[in-house]
């Protein structure tokens, strides 16, 4: 089998993998980090979302020998201790989760949107979310979370 | 009131864990030495099953175990069990068995065939493959008139003519008079498109055996643990409750679908006894949509009868329901018990008749989903009443407004069995005119018109009978079990609580909700308390969480148990402060003497509750530990007023949703956020089922739309922002005076959303149109 080596939320990791190995099972199975979900096969809902290299991507379909070398941060590696994320701050605030099962790909895939645009619109915010599902919470206070998020972030509050 | 009591929007206790990732789901359990289920599942609606041949396939590489349907009925364990007898015009329904595993017919597509247990799921998912099942395939019926057509293909030989049942409520030759003095009459047809209830989290369980204490242990994607461990261990299983845990972990949502006992949960925990290694199934996404509970289904047609004013004087209404190929768990009370009860609405119809028909087809199991039953009455009530209003020339607010139950006629008895409690329909139709600017439409349709748009705007006064269930009224109905819910307090020698509650939170946010009231009525910080629900070694019962019951039931067996929980610790107060206990009040968190300035602090009690050197152990038992079990007086019946204004572009077919506004009663409200999102997801499933989701089968039973790229779910960009407020009649008959408010938004919308969709093509002459009102549907109506 494969091995693999990346960087995950600043740790340099390794493992053996099957060449059919998704990235999203390399972060739940081998390193545990069972914050990415997954929620659908296609590529739909956007559970699964994390950053590579910077970007969000849904590791649901990228293959974890893909990743050799990359940076991958994941939900597990935005808070610094018990200090929360503004984005991750600004979903509890607003309200913009309720089972919590889509909130780690929503927040990963918001942080994308507001490291390119530090003050999007209502509607910005309902485009760049094309590929993330949520079935809580009618996306209203998502919606506003990631606006008060991105401006929290922007205003330099540790983002 | 404490800072974070009741009525205060207090930011939630759980979702530390969920923005940092940490929330612990059924998929995120790992335990030592765990194999990996795969289900082999019928590809075909309806056929024979012929042979399984396992012989290939357990010759692979990580097969630990294959399981057959002919397995176990070898064991002789049971089929999974009903919940609700309904006994229609002919005698009980049918009801059909439902083996979880099928041994010699497979009844609609994804029915599970055998159980490939392997030491990872690739390998069992290779092994499933190679298990080669020889399948007659033969004719089947994937819809309720194809089910219902002369000569259709029989799901069950029990049910001739696939009917379950043939029920009704009222009198229909009663009825029928009114309707021969009628001025006008509307008739509608509809279809209440099935739905695939699509919580992001697919189902998911792992069970394990543990051959020292001969325990088994399942965790499951379930709303209501402890009905799976009664149906389980006494009807299928037969194993004994004593040793048979049911844990239901962060649940990633519901919505009715995580309610019922699934064959996927029996076969697991059977075969965890067989190999004696924990056992792990997650369901893939194409999987949950051929074996999750679907939703709806109905076929419809209604009549009113007014009289030249509009008063309503009577309701006829003729439905089919799809059953599906089996009876899930609550299935067949929904379309009658839960449906036909509601269609009085919000109004004084004098006179209402109801006929059911459930009959199977080869498709999915239909059962509770958001609303259940509720969501139909409403759609069917509050589209005759709009489609009333226009045909008479009178305005559809003020068509309504004529037959509303007055607000001070409560207790109201309706026609359809219900004895409504409380309300205010006027108030809540006039906040949510208000808020979406009803008067100033035409000159919004105006513009629009002069932007070649079509704009139209529609109402929904929706009522729904909640707090599931006063059980003895649900047993006269049917219901097979009572209905109540048990909560304890369990305060610790140092003044914190612990709360363990019967209901379940798979997004409610009971874990805050709950420690409100707690805060609130014992004066400790919400920091000290928690929240323990979903573990039945934990909870000594608890029927689970469905019909907006959580609150108003559990809620109630909460405030009971804080009562008891008061009371002893009045009496231990007495005790400390040598006082009588009659003169002991208690008040933001302590215990004063009546009159003086004696007093003591909870803290205190709560210490030596536990650990006294001077207690008059003979007259007060140690301990501060409360139980209470709560079963409701009545339904509770959440009503308001949903306006839904749309724009559509005729040359597209698009409908846009311009503007939404919501005014609901719920009652008291405990934490004015929580229940603000419960409407917001609400509306927009509702949305969904208006003008997005739709499940399609074919003629021969394949589900056409089986994944995200085929079922259209809303996304972030199919709706709006919306404007909803609370209006507040509070329940007369529990103790927290809350009516529940998870249902409301599913419940209301899609007739909103139609009502607003046919105002604005009616100006076309489109006169009907059926959910989901796609840009494709649109535009053959406007171009028919």
């Amino acid at each position: 089998m494969p091995t693999v080596n990346m960087n995950v939320n600043g740790e340099a990791v390794s493992g053996e993998v099957e060449s059919r190995t998704l990235l999203v099972q390399f972060l739940r199975e081998n390193l545990r980090l069972t914050g990415t979900h997954v929620g659908c096969d296609t590529s739909q809902c956007g559970a699964c979302v994390v950053h590579v290299d910077g970007v969000s991507a849904k590791s649901c379909t990228m293959l974890a020998v893909q990743c050799e070398g990359a940076d991958v941060t994941t939900i597990e590696g935005l808070a610094d201790g018990d200090t929360l994320h503004p984005m991750q701050e600004a979903f509890r605030d607003n309200h913009g989760l309720q089972c919590g099962f889509c909130t780690p790909g929503m927040i990963m895939s918001a942080l994308d949107l507001a490291g390119r645009n530090s003050a999007p619109s209502e509607q910005e915010v309902r485009d760049w979310l094309e590929g993330n599902i949520c079935r809580c919470t009618g996306y209203h206070n998502i919606v506003k979370s990631i606006m008060a998020g991105a401006r929290a972030m922007a205003a330099g509050q540790g983002g | 009131m404490p800072k974070d009591g009741i009525g205060a929007s207090v930011k939630r206790k759980e979702d530390y864990r969920f923005v940092t990732g940490q929330g612990a789901y059924t998929d995120d359990i790992d335990r030592p030495g765990q194999t990996h289920a795969v289900f082999v599942r019928s590809p075909h609606a309806h056929a024979r099953i012929a042979s399984v041949d396992t012989g290939a396939a357990a010759a692979m590489p990580g097969v630990v175990k294959i399981l057959t349907g002919a397995d176990y009925a070898a064991d002789g364990l049971g089929g999974l069990p009903c919940g609700w007898q309904v006994t229609g015009k002919d005698g009980p329904m049918v009801e059909p068995p439902h083996p979880p595993l099928a041994a010699d017919r497979v009844r609609h597509v994804g029915d599970q065939v055998a159980v490939v247990i392997a030491n990872s799921a690739a390998e069992a998912r290779d092994a499933a493959e190679a298990v080669a099942v020889a399948y007659e395939p033969l004719p089947a019926a994937a819809s309720i008139e194809a089910a219902m057509a002369d000569g259709a293909p029989q799901v069950h030989d029990e049910a001739p003519g696939n009917l379950c049942y043939d029920w009704e409520i009222g009198d229909k030759a009663d009825v029928d008079g009114a309707f021969a003095g009628a001025h006008h009459v509307t008739r509608i047809e509809l279809v209440n498109n099935r739905l695939v209830p699509n919580a992001m989290e697919p189902r998911a369980a792992v069970a394990e055996y543990d051959r020292a204490t001969r325990e088994y242990t399942l965790y499951t994607t379930s709303q209501n643990p402890h009905v799976i461990r009664l149906l389980m261990g006494a009807f299928v299983l037969q194993l004994p409750e004593h040793r048979l845990r049911v844990v239901a972990p962060d649940v990633g949502g519901g919505f009715g679908s995580k309610i019922f006992h699934y064959a996927e949960e029996a076969i697991l925990t059977w075969a965890a006894g067989k190999v004696s290694r924990p056992i792990k199934w997650t369901a893939e996404r194409a999987e949950s949509f051929v074996t999750d509970a679907h939703g709806r289904d109905h076929v419809t047609v209604a009549e009113l009868a007014l009289d030249a004013d509009g008063k309503f004087l009577g309701l006829k209404v003729d439905t089919k329901a799809n059953m599906g190929a089996y009876l899930s768990t609550f299935a067949p009370c929904v379309p009658t018990y839960l449906y036909a009860t509601l269609l009085a609405g919000q109004y004084t119809t004098p006179k209402i008749w109801c006929g059911v028909q459930a009959v199977f087809t080869h498709t999915v199991p239909v059962d509770a989903y958001r609303g259940a039953g509720r969501p139909e009455a409403t759609f069917v009530v509050e589209r005759i009443v709009e489609t009333a209003a226009h045909e008479m020339g009178i305005d559809p607010a003020e068509l309504r407004r004529r037959n509303f139950v007055p607000s001070d006629a409560f207790p109201y008895q309706t026609p359809v069995a219900l004895v409504y409690d409380s309300g205010d329909y006027e108030g809540t139709l006039a906040a949510a005119l208000a808020d979406a600017d009803y008067n100033g439409f035409a000159a919004r349709r105006a513009e629009a018109e002069a932007r070649g748009k079509l704009r139209g705007i529609g109402l929904s006064a929706y009522i729904e009978a909640c707090g599931i269930a006063p059980s003895a009224v649900v047993g006269s109905l049917g219901a097979r079990a009572g209905l109540y819910e048990c909560g304890e307090v369990r305060v610790h020698p140092t003044g914190s609580v612990t709360f363990f509650t019967g209901t379940h939170s798979h997004g409610q946010g009971h874990e805050t909700t709950f420690a409100q009231i707690i805060a609130e009525r014992l004066g400790v910080d919400i920091d000290a308390v928690e929240v323990v629900h979903g573990d039945t070694s934990k909870i000594p019962f608890g029927m689970g969480t469905y019909g907006s019951r959580s609150l108003a039931v559990g809620g109630s067996a909460l405030s009971r148990a804080l009562d008891k929980v008061e009371t002893k610790a009045k009496r231990i107060a007495a005790h400390l402060m040598e006082a009588s206990e009659a003169d002991i009040e208690f008040a933001d968190g302590q215990f004063t003497v009546a009159g003086t300035d004696k007093s003591v602090g909870f803290g205190d009690v709560a210490l030596t509750a536990y650990v006294p050197h001077n207690y008059p152990i003979e007259e007060l038992e140690p301990g501060l530990d409360e139980t209470a079990y709560y079963d409701p007086a009545n339904f509770t019946f959440p009503a308001g007023c949903h306006v839904c204004e749309v724009e559509v572009d005729p040359d597209t077919g698009a409908v846009e949703i311009v503007n939404f506004a919501a005014s609901d009663d719920f009652g008291n409200v405990i934490n004015p956020m929580i229940v603000e999102g419960q409407v917001h997801g609400g509306i927009v499933q509702g949305v969904g089922q208006a003008l997005l989701e739709g499940c399609v089968y074919d003629e021969d039973g394949q589900l056409a739309t089986g994944s995200y790229m085929d079922y259209t779910m809303p996304r972030a960009d199919d709706v709006p922002s919306f404007a909803v407020s609370t209006r507040t009649t509070p329940c007369p008959h529990n103790p927290l005076g809350v009516k529940g408010c998870g249902e409301a938004g599913a419940i209301a919308a899609p007739a909103a959303v139609m009502n607003a969709v046919h105002h604005a093509l009616g100006s076309r002459g489109v006169a009907r149109i059926d959910m989901p009102a796609t840009p494709a549907r649109v535009w053959q109506a406007l171009n028919a």
